[in-house]
């Protein structure tokens, strides 16, 4: 089909005659697409100005990000942005991994399945009823600090969330709950797709399970540990800000602050929008180099596997 | 040596099981404790020690809870919110989804790489604020259902699904003299069934367990908050006064008297108990959708 460059117009106009229907379904979306995911974007505007609603304009350039990198509060919140998300990242793969090789060791159905089905249960309730969870579970006189203190673990009940120290980790250990048996699906997957052969010929040779496990089960799952380790570098800003939200108090503030919850603080609660704005570029623009990082290592990983 | 071996395996197993045992214990105990906490009366339970089971059994949390009037407002708004904006994301999604897989289909490359951009960049937080005031959505049921109602993944999950679909059923129709709209909701929507259930139920929870929209563009409002959001506020309260220690203090004289505590405990019961419902019907198709997701990816 060869359209000669005099019949363009008319073609143009026959195809659109033909695909009204399609174009009728899909422009509106095009433009909710427009007002609520673009027209944001073009509110980055308001970083490079001094903006309070109803008030003329004034350009101020890079100010607000000058005033940004000299802010030592941004530098805390920049820190636990990483922080936590690089802890998540680790601490929640391991835990999927480690899950879902013991899961796959369970011969017996009914149980593994009550197990597995039980496991991603956390990961469907609210981060809002987690919170108000664990914030009994741990509290001073909670079931655990008397668990702890029965056993004799401890002497005196610690304050889980008083304690600025014990943040992270117990932000990554929560974490952990609500996400493990979810993220282990994949695994699980990785693991079923491995080439049973090879457990018989290793098993003939005289490997134990352990050694099966290491020398088969891990490698066999490895590519994909690495996948998806890499496309999560592109989200390592965006460490998520509900958690940090819920879970923090003001004795802990200092190690969960993380920069949505800046901008909130700061940006919304202060009517310094400008500023919070200027936040948000930032992370965006982080947000897109990390991406970009994660889409050459993904290149480069899958090119050495072909190999 | 072959007993060796057999005793060997056994001793395997019960450290397996045991350890998944003591799991999945991990993953329900927060929960059971909570739910014994809602049970109990909420003086007593000052005394702490509510561990499995409560020590003296009420139903007075839950009754009080229903008592304000705002409570069982924000439940209804959570149903409403849940249904409203599934109903119309699927829809949405789905149309969305059909036209962008046309194969001669005129504006399938800029639109597709105009969805795609939004995976990555975004407005950020006081953009978007904006934009809603501007819009005239602060203190409006609509901001529930407008700002989210397309995500860019589940577009692609319905499209991939869709370019399974045999080229020859909608061609047969469109012989037969039946229009694109016709074609999607007599033909392919209903094929759609098995990846439609699993983004809407992905849709559902994420409308269900959402709290921030309401805290940043309705919270002026009394009659428009939802569950979640009011769990989320009774919680900081408790939070706050526990650390001042205010009220172990001051609750030990009453004799029935409701604490914050048991209140909270009785409404995170409340907001987690559809979660519950729904799981066990829908577990599968979740699945499913992380499957075809990961296939995406």
């Amino acid at each position: 089909m060869k359209t000669k460059t005099g019949d363009n117009k008319i073609d143009l106009f026959q195809v659109l005659k033909n695909q009204k229907y399609i174009l009728i379904m899909s422009i509106p979306f095009v433009i909710w697409l427009i007002i609520f995911r673009y027209i944001p974007i073009w509110g980055w505007i308001m970083g490079f100005q001094e903006f309070q609603p109803g008030q003329p304009v004034k350009w101020v350039g890079f100010a607000h990000f000058i005033k940004l990198f000299q802010e030592p509060r941004f530098y805390l919140a920049l820190r636990n942005t990483f922080v936590m998300s690089v802890l998540n990242l680790f601490s929640g793969t391991i835990a999927a991994i480690t899950f879902a090789l013991f899961l796959n060791e369970i011969k017996f159905g009914v149980f593994k399945r009550t197990v597995q089905t039980v496991s991603y249960l956390p990961y469907f309730v609210s981060w809002v009823i987690v919170a108000s969870i664990f914030t009994k579970l741990l509290a001073l006189s909670g079931p655990v600090n008397e668990l702890l203190v029965h056993l004799k673990l401890i002497k005196a009940p610690v304050s889980f969330f008083g304690e600025k120290e014990y943040f992270w980790w117990i932000h990554a250990a929560i974490n952990v709950w609500k996400n493990t048996g979810w993220n282990a699906i994949i695994y699980l997957a990785a693991i079923s797709g491995i080439n049973p052969e090879l457990y018989e010929a290793a098993r003939i040779d005289g490997a134990g399970r352990f050694r099966r496990m290491w020398h088969i089960t891990i490698p066999g799952i490895l590519p994909v540990v690495i996948v998806i380790l890499i496309m999560n570098i592109g989200w390592l800003i965006n460490s998520g800000f509900e958690s940090q939200f819920l879970l923090k108090n003001y004795l802990v503030i200092e190690n969960a602050e993380v920069l949505d919850l800046y901008v909130i603080d700061y940006g919304i609660k202060l009517s310094r929008y400008s500023y919070g704005t200027a936040i948000g570029i930032f992370k965006s623009v982080v947000s897109i180099i990390l991406v970009i990082v994660a889409n050459r290592l993904a290149r480069k990983a899958s090119v050495s596997y072909i190999f | 040596m072959k007993k060796h071996i057999k005793t060997r395996y056994l001793g395997y197993s019960i450290v397996l099981y045991s350890i998944m045992s003591i799991i999945l214990f991990i993953t329900v105990y927060p929960f059971i404790n909570i739910l014994a906490i809602s049970l109990n009366d909420a003086t007593d339970t000052l005394r702490g020690g509510i561990y499995l089971a409560p020590r003296k059994f009420t139903l007075l949390n839950y009754t009080t809870v229903f008592s304000f009037p705002a409570l069982p407002v924000a439940a209804l708004l959570s149903v409403l919110r849940t249904v409203a904006g599934t109903a119309a994301g699927i829809i949405c999604t789905a149309m969305f989804a059909y036209a962008l897989q046309q194969k001669h289909f005129i504006l399938k490359k800029p639109v597709s790489i105009l969805l795609l951009l939004t995976l990555y960049i975004g407005g950020g937080i006081i953009p978007d604020f904006f934009l809603m005031r501007s819009l005239g959505l602060i203190n409006n049921f609509l901001v529930y259902i407008l700002p989210g109602l397309i995500n860019a993944w589940n577009v692609i999950i319905v499209r991939a699904y869709m370019e399974s679909i045999p080229d020859s059923i909608s061609e047969a129709a469109k012989m037969d003299g039946a229009h694109d709209f016709l074609i999607f909701f007599k033909i392919i929507f209903p094929l759609c069934a098995p990846v439609i259930a699993t983004i809407g139920l992905f849709i559902a929870v994420g409308q269900w367990n959402s709290w921030f929209d309401t805290f940043l563009y309705c919270s002026g409002e009394k009659f428009l908050t939802t569950l979640q959001y009011e769990l989320m506020r009774i919680m900081k309260n408790v939070q706050t006064a526990s650390n001042a220690d205010v009220f172990r203090g001051g609750m030990e004289q009453g004799s029935t008297m409701i604490t914050p505590q048991a209140i909270q405990a009785a409404i995170t019961i409340i907001a987690t108990v559809p979660i519950l419902f729904v799981y066990p019907f829908v577990q599968k198709h979740f699945v499913r959708g992380i499957q075809l997701g990961a296939i995406k990816e």
